[in-house]
């Protein structure tokens, strides 16, 4: 299988991989996939006044994966949240040239991004306010 | 990176070999000037093909202790698997359905297997263990008074695994059942005898063994049991009536060769190959949470299948993009499904998204093995700092016990 050069890019120098602080107020985690279908991302934002400052990410799985990750830590690194939540899969797939076969894992960046903003929401009053 | 190696490195010799210039050498003459039909009986073009072919035949047939008039040419050891199981179901039609194989078998076994229940036979596969043997015991009380063929590989393709195949021949003629196994992998890298062994019928393959491909053959027992056939391609009756269709001569030749040269230097082979695998083995054991898969002691000398526990197949193979190898897991090919083998030997979803399979053959160096040693250790680690589940094991989480979001 041929990959493309963006997601060759972000696997052989993918952007923003760490972790931050999951206890941390301003942090908001979102670890979506499962080991057993062989992906598995961690995805991390640390928001100040609504805006997201800072972006980390893990990911278990193929380099599409790991790049669908590392490119929605560097897409969302300066959104406000509400920005943030409307990124679509469809947006990820299409930036990284992903075939058919690797759509779900702009689908599990799609969703750990969301599963992020969620978590932080919850840490502030369970948030649908935003 | 050692200036004596040559990228890329080669370590797939189970999936196919470069043909051995000796056996191309021995082609060549049957592609041009020795062009004749093996079939045609009027003409020196003819006579020079049928002896080459014949030739051949009794260079296949030495190395596993059968006689020459027991091979019968075949276009790969796919179609010989599908003629074996077709044809004596086909011909046993009326003594019995019922046929028993092993979950871990090729899918040109399975596949064969399934074609054949949706046709009224009972098929049942037997499991493995976690080493990914069969159990004879399990396989003697699989028969049944119907039962007409037995299928089970030689050695497995993905993990290199040997069944008992002298203990289920036993077993086979014992009960008057037949036996037919996959001999691909094993055929010229480990000593076959098919009357000590009590094999009916054996599936080889040229291009396994530095012949070319598009040929192969199908072994079936002419005394003690005299096995029948099927047909399953219908023409000019060649091979006995077997398999018609005009023989493949270079290609006949070429495996004849391939076949000579793999049982003469065979002891010296299977031990280099051996003592390579082990180096590799050992270097890679060195890598924490490396898992060897399959029995150690079953196994083909050439053959390594190993889980970095933690870090996916399809990303260790794409840091390793000088290094010719395969992945057990999902997303490798177009099924999104971890290895069925590993899988069946009782290895979770998830080492089995994270295995490779290495192997190792005739023009492998230990130059090349240390490079593709450094290289996984390298990129292993690398994607495990990458990877939130060693994260979370070197935090002590137990990944079982959390509650995944399967997609």
């Amino acid at each position: 299988m041929a990959y493309s050069d963006k997601v060759i890019d972000h696997y052989e120098q993918p952007r923003n991989v760490g972790s931050l602080d999951k206890n941390d107020d301003t942090v908001g985690t979102g670890i979506v996939g499962a080991p057993a279908c062989g992906d598995v991302m961690k995805l991390q934002i640390k928001v100040e006044d609504g805006v997201i400052k800072d972006a980390k990410f893990k990911t278990y799985g193929c380099g599409s994966a790991i790049a669908s990750s590392s490119l929605v830590t560097e897409w969302v690194k300066g959104m406000n949240l509400e920005d943030a939540e409307k990124i679509q899969n469809s947006q990820i797939a299409e930036e990284l040239s992903l075939p058919p076969v690797k759509i779900h894992c702009s689908v599990l960046a799609e969703d750990a991004i969301k599963a992020a903003i969620k978590d932080y929401r919850k840490k502030h009053g369970g948030g649908d306010e935003a | 990176m050692n200036m004596s190696i040559k990228t890329p490195i080669y370590l797939d010799y189970a999936a196919t070999t470069p043909i051995d210039q000796r056996v191309l050498d021995k082609m060549m003459p049957y592609l041009t000037s020795h062009y004749g039909n093996a079939a045609s009986r009027t003409h020196a073009y003819g006579w020079a093909a049928e002896e080459a072919v014949e030739g051949a035949r009794v260079e296949i047939a030495k190395t596993i202790n059968a006689d020459s008039k027991e091979i019968t040419f075949t276009s790969g050891a796919t179609e010989s698997n599908n003629l074996a199981l077709k044809g004596v179901a086909e011909y046993l039609r009326e003594q019995g359905k019922h046929i028993i194989s092993v979950v871990t078998e090729h899918k040109a076994i399975i596949d064969t297997c399934k074609h054949l229940e949706r046709n009224g036979c009972d098929v049942t596969m037997l499991p493995v263990n976690a080493e990914g043997l069969v159990s004879i015991e399990q396989l003697a009380a699989a028969m049944r008074d119907d039962t007409i063929l037995v299928s089970v590989m030689f050695a497995n393709n993905e993990t290199g695994v040997i069944q008992p195949i002298a203990e289920i021949g036993a077993l086979c003629h014992e009960r008057g059942v037949l036996f037919h196994t996959d001999g691909v992998q094993a055929f010229g890298k480990v000593p076959i005898d098919v009357k000590k062994m009590n094999i009916d019928l054996m599936s080889i393959s040229a291009h396994k063994i530095y012949g070319p491909k598009g040929v192969g053959g199908l072994y079936v027992r002419r005394r003690r049991p005299r096995v029948r056939l099927s047909p399953q391609i219908h023409g000019g009756g060649h091979e006995r009536g077997n398999r018609s269709g005009t023989l493949n001569v270079p290609g006949i030749v070429g495996f004849g060769e391939a076949a000579r040269l793999a049982r003469e230097a065979m002891p010296a082979e299977s031990a280099r190959t051996f003592a390579l695998r082990e180096h590799l083995r050992q270097r890679l054991s060195e890598i924490p949470h490396a898992i060897l898969n399959g029995s150690l002691e079953h196994r083909l000398p050439g053959t390594l299948n190993m889980s970095f526990a933690y870090v996916e197949g399809e990303s260790l193979l794409m840091g390793l993009k000088d290094i010719a190898v395969s992945s057990g897991s999902a997303c490798t090919s177009a099924s999104l499904e971890p290895s069925y083998v590993l899988r069946a030997m009782g290895l979770d979803d998830e080492l089995a998204h994270s295995s490779l399979r290495m192997t190792i053959g005739r023009f492998t160096t230990r130059d090349e093995l240390d490079y593709v040693a450094d290289q996984i250790k390298f990129h292993v680690e690398r994607l495990r700092e990458m990877s939130p589940l060693w994260e979370m094991v070197q935090e002590g989480i137990d990944l079982s016990s959390i509650e995944w979001t399967p997609h």
